[in-house]
């Protein structure tokens, strides 16, 4: 089977036309590929690049140059880079999740339908939705009397665990997620990686960026090192 | 807001609109590389030009720029308020998409207004007319679409005034007499009267108060994804961009300098112009 996803050679450059040109070689000829159901860790020091690698699979950032190789289930192989803004709007909706560091919200949703949200966008009807996500944000831990409260108004750990809840309650094929555990508890984040093992027993490919040795023990198949935006070291498989 | 489809609603290519005399390099002399939209030459305005975009069905697309870069334009060109200079526009839902809406008769234009679109304007008073009550509107609105059924028809906006949060006591009112942001859900009620697969909605929380804004906005949310319209969204103010839209257009001087995934016009924007925007949001 062809690795699910094949990052070829890719670089990010900013070129910041209001200041004065300044322009940040954020990525430089980035390779790597992740396996079906594989777990791959992201790491590296602050600013080495890792969030732009992830925006960039996204496409919330355009490349520089390069390839990433996708195989998807609706198009086939297709190179996010070069697919269309509706084909990636297909995909965000059926095939590939993106959980930010921090949570960026619409304003005056409340918690329940935030997490529900990419059910409701693949057509499952309000109850239904609403039902999985209480599931979630319950397993999680969240105080009842928040979910149908506005997650801007929470503090950082239960912001977290709407974020991680959102992205993996529709059970994506590919999964990016970017520090799941890093503001939470001992608990907390047990529950967290608990539910990421899951999805991945379910199928799910996961590239997840943290800093948290504990979390990366638990979850990743091997790690991939950046530093100054290129890739330094690569692990091979644990298995 | 489900988009299943794989093809588009609405599809335009080379939409213009000039006013005054044009010569053959009028357009040629206009646009972001020269910072204006009045041609040297013979001082026509090139309200816009080249104006290329594809919408699908249920999505929302957002249109930002400056005052004057020619956001009303586009719109009020779709919905045939005004003629265009050059171009075509095809609607999937009107002659199986084959025919170019911009060339059909003032009747068949009509038609198309009347069963397949909406329009929110700006101004209350562009869109609804001040002599009627806000039920008499609506009730126009549906009238033109060939509902005479009376009781119907007061039925179905006491429904819409309901989905739009207007107190229904208001029915007989004229909107006259409403705050600003009750006069938008009005307009907007009758906007949505025949469940029309496309609304244009043109600044339409521009000059409410900041909380009136935010009520209206999450209404407009709230409809889209209860309803599945597909919206062109126009507004010079990225946070209502932010909120409301998948994907989303930059206007300069009457062209498109950037089109894209909404976050990533605002996270990594390519255009100077679209950067100098997105940095004053910050
Ligand atoms: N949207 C952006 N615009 C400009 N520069 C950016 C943007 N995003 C990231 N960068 C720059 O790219 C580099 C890598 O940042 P980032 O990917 O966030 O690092 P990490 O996630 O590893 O901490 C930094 O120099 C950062 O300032
Ligand atoms: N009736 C008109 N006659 C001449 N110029 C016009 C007319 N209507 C609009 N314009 C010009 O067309 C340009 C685009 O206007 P408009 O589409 O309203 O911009 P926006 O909605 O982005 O503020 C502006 O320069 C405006 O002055
Ligand atoms: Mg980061
Ligand atoms: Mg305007």
């Amino acid at each position: 089977m062809p690795p699910i996803l094949d990052v070829r050679q890719y670089t990010k450059r900013f070129d910041m036309h209001v200041l004065n040109g300044k322009r940040i070689h954020a990525l430089s000829n980035v390779s790597f590929s992740l396996e079906p159901g594989e777990l791959v860790g992201l790491v590296g020091t602050s600013g080495s690049g890792k969030s732009t690698l992830m925006k960039s699979i996204y496409r919330t950032y355009l490349a520089t140059s390069g390839a990433i190789l996708y195989q998807s289930l609706r198009y086939g192989p297709i190179d996010l880079v070069r697919a269309t803004d509706h084909q990636i709007i297909a995909l965000r909706r059926d095939e590939i999740t993106y959980c930010s560091q921090f949570l960026s919200v619409i304003p005056r949703v409340p918690a329940v339908d935030v997490v529900a949200e990419s059910l409701f966008r693949q057509g499952i009807d309000r109850d239904r939705g609403q039902q999985q996500s209480r599931d979630y944000l319950d397993r999680l831990g969240l105080p009842q009397e928040l979910w149908d409260a506005y997650p801007s108004t929470f503090s950082g750990g239960e912001q977290q665990r709407i974020n991680v809840a959102r992205a993996i309650i529709a059970r994506p094929r590919l999964l990016l997620i970017d520090e799941p555990t890093a503001s939470l508890d001992q608990r907390t984040k047990d529950v967290v990686i608990d539910m990421i093992v899951a999805l991945k027993a379910g199928g799910t490919s996961v590239l997840c960026i943290s800093h948290d040795r504990y979390t990366l023990d638990r979850l990743a198949d091997r790690r991939i090192e950046l530093q100054d935006g290129h890739v330094v070291a690569a692990s091979e498989p644990v298995s | 807001m489900t988009n299943t489809s794989d093809t588009w609603l609405l599809k335009v290519e080379g939409l213009t609109k000039i006013y005054g005399e044009p010569n053959e390099n009028s357009v040629r002399l206009t646009g972001p590389l020269f910072g204006s939209n009045i041609c040297p030459e013979t001082d026509c305005i090139v309200a816009c030009a080249d104006i290329n975009l594809e919408l699908f069905p249920g999505e929302v697309l957002g249109v930002v720029g400056e005052s004057g870069s020619g956001k009303s334009t586009v719109v009020r060109l779709l919905y045939f308020d005004l003629e265009s200079t050059a171009g075509v526009a095809y609607f999937s839902r009107y002659g199986n998409g084959t025919l170019n809406i911009l060339n059909e008769s003032g009747q068949k234009k009509r038609y198309m207004r009347n069963h397949l679109m909406g329009m929110v304007y700006q101004n209350p008073k562009d869109g609804l007319n001040f002599r009627f009550s806000s039920g008499g509107n609506i009730a126009e609105k549906l009238l033109m679409a060939g509902n005479f059924n009376v009781g119907r028809i007061r039925e179905r906006a006491t429904e819409l005034l309901e989905q739009t949060e207007v107190p229904v006591r208001r029915l007989d009112d004229s909107p006259a007499s409403f705050s600003g942001g009750m006069q938008q859900r009005v307009q907007i009620s009758k906007a949505i009267a025949n469940n029309p697969p496309l609304l244009f909605l043109d600044e339409v929380t521009t000059g409410l108060d900041v909380s009136v804004q935010a009520k209206v906005l999450d209404m407009i949310r709230t409809l889209q994804q209860e309803l599945g319209i597909a919206m062109i969204v126009v507004s010079h103010d990225l946070s209502v961009i932010r909120m409301l839209t998948d994907r989303t257009l930059v206007m300069k001087n009457g062209r498109i300098v950037e089109q894209g995934l909404t976050d990533q016009i605002l996270q990594d924007p390519q255009h100077p112009y679209t950067q100098l925007l997105v940095s004053s949001l910050l």
